[in-house]
């Protein structure tokens, strides 16, 4: 494989993985956030949000320092024999997992704010148990909030630079993804690839909303802005 | 304390600005109202019965102890289902998957009404492949009482199912009603802030105000009571039931006999000699004379014995109730004229009943 079909292979294997995270990950949060009234609700839901503002340097950083040698993770992932996670595709999953959250839990913890409490208390009169509930009315009711978080955490992820530079680097075939090759051959002037990934990406990121908006006519942009 | 046959609830609540404290011991069978002003706590009753209100309290239904001091059953393990005001039918789902949803979860021994029998009653055929969105209000609620209704509940709830309809879709709507609590044998709590509707439907009524029972027995027997603080106001009156004896075809009239007497009203075409009907003479359609007044216009004169006298029920207003045989009914005059005509327990008068309502 070329090394710009690897970066691209890559960005695609990275992204699609930490959607699925995500969603996993996020809609319990999202669900908890929508229908608590904790006192914890508010911070949690600024820790949530805090990608969003935070330069991805600044949280490229603290994950270098946390999942190295000396941090807290770094020292959890050697003894459990996984060795560390700065520098390795794993340690993009779970620092792009970090960054995208926000891109995840908001639309879904605005479907799921939107949901009608009269239809989940109706279910329940009619035999449904929580879970049961929650998978027959409230995920197909909150379809194009899932639609939303998965589209945008999955764009969000591909587009993901600052933080892929701070942990990953620039390893072909394991963290060189297409934002950082693109860099690369920005910064050794060779411009005629750097257009082809550039293009590439652009048209791609294209074609990936326009199917968007056409499979879901209640997609709502800007549901993050 | 717990009657196999009898549904008891005790709830104790508060909230900010409203306090629910009700003590209810109600019959197993036929269709209770549950009778107040808006705000008055109906609902929240309702909500208490099904578990959606977390309070605390003790609920019986039936022998099966829904809720003790201790455990409470939680919502979608207590057999009961409900009718919402707003029927809360499952956008994303069509009729026939709303109407299924219940039965579904319900397992299949337990399953003693089949879908094709309630698709039948409900004339609900024609709309299973069709999308809640679509359907017009009297529509809607139809299939929401059927999607209860095919959980073969234990106990039915019905919040205000009517009130968000048009007068048209309420008359759609009310025979199937009728139907229901004449061919089932589920108890059915029925809240209502309509008197048409629980004249119409009820046999027990529960009055409530500001979060307490004021009266709760047989509808007939409740509503002629003059001694509770309910204030009924302009809907007070007696529901009787009766048989109609005799239609007159020539004048358009039809004579009801009651237990104690006969009344007449006028004829509706669905009546026939021998069917049972009921229905209502308000207070306000009812004076009272000391003699037999032959030359007026009012048809209805009837002998009756003054019962009890409730005085000033509102400024200058008295409340009298009267037996025409063991059968009772109320009138409401001023205070003056209960002075005047010196009226006491146990005086012989005549009743002129102005005008008769069939309640259905």
């Amino acid at each position: 494989m070329s090394p710009e079909w690897q970066a691209v292979w890559l960005t695609l294997k990275l992204a699609g993985i930490t959607t699925v995270l995500l969603l996993l990950i996020g809609t319990p949060i999202a669900w908890w956030l929508a229908r608590t009234q904790h006192w914890l609700r508010q911070p949690v839901a600024a820790i949530v949000a805090l990608p969003l503002v935070l330069p991805p340097t600044v949280l490229g950083f603290y994950l270098l320092i946390v999942m190295g040698p000396d941090g807290a993770i770094g020292q959890l992932t050697e003894s459990l024999g996984l060795g560390l996670l700065p520098f390795t595709f794993e340690g993009l999953v779970v620092a792009s997992v970090i960054y995208s959250l926000p891109f995840t839990v908001q639309p879904l913890q605005n479907a799921f704010l939107a949901l009608n409490e009269n239809l989940l208390e109706a279910a329940a009169t009619l035999r449904a148990s929580a879970w049961d509930r929650f998978v027959s009315i409230a995920i197909p009711l909150a379809r194009p909030g899932f639609l939303t978080a998965a589209v945008l955490s999955f764009a969000h992820t591909i587009g993901e630079f600052g933080v892929i530079l701070m942990i990953g680097g620039s390893i072909p075939g394991e963290t060189k993804v297409l934002s950082v090759a693109i860099f690369d051959h920005v910064e050794a002037l060779e411009y005629t690839q750097a257009h082809w990934l550039s293009a590439g990406m652009l048209a791609f990121s294209f074609v990936v909303l326009v199917t968007l908006y056409s499979l879901n006519g209640r997609f709502q942009p800007g549901v993050v802005r | 304390m717990s009657h196999s046959d009898r549904i008891q609830a005790r709830f104790q609540c508060h909230f900010d600005k409203f306090a629910l404290d009700v003590d209810l011991n109600l019959p197993g069978s036929g269709i209770t109202a549950i009778f107040g002003h808006s705000g008055c706590g109906k609902t929240t009753l309702l909500r208490c019965i099904a578990g959606l209100q977390p309070t605390k309290g003790q609920l019986s239904v039936l022998g099966e102890p829904w809720q003790t001091a201790h455990n409470s059953w939680p919502v979608h393990r207590r057999p009961l289902a409900y009718v919402f005001q707003d029927t809360s039918l499952f956008p994303h789902l069509s009729v026939r998957k709303n109407l299924l949803y219940g039965y579904r979860r319900v397992p299949a021994e337990q399953r003693k009404i089949s879908p094709e029998q309630v698709y039948d009653w409900l004339g609900l055929s024609p709309l299973l492949k069709r999308m809640p969105a679509g359907l017009s209000g009297g529509e809607r609620q139809r299939v929401a009482i059927g999607r209860a209704l095919l959980t073969s509940p234990r106990l039915l709830l019905m919040d205000e199912p009517l009130s968000a309809l048009d007068q048209q879709s309420k008359l759609d709507i009310l025979p199937y009603l009728e139907r229901m609590r004449d061919t089932l044998e589920i108890p059915v709590l029925y809240v209502s802030h309509s008197t048409a509707e629980v004249a119409r439907l009820a046999d027990h009524i529960v009055m409530m105000e500001h979060g307490r029972v004021v009266a709760q027995g047989p509808l007939q027997e409740t509503l002629a009571r003059t001694d509770h603080p309910f204030r009924l106001e302009e809907d007070a009156g007696v529901i009787l039931n009766g048989e109609v004896a005799e239609v007159d075809d020539r004048w358009q009239l039809c004579r009801v006999a009651f237990d104690g007497g006969e009344l007449w009203l006028r004829h509706h075409e669905h009546l026939h000699a021998g069917m049972s009907v009921r229905v209502q003479v308000l207070a306000r359609d009812v004076s009272i004379a000391l003699q037999e007044q032959r030359n007026q216009s009012i048809q209805n004169l009837l002998p009756a014995t003054v019962d009890h006298i409730a005085r000033e029920v509102m400024p200058g207003t008295s409340l009298v109730r009267l037996l025409v045989g063991d059968t009772p009914f109320l009138a409401r005059l001023t205070s003056r004229s209960v002075h005047q005509l010196q009226l006491s327990p146990g005086l012989p008068v005549w009743l002129q009943i102005k005008s008769v309502a069939l309640a259905d």
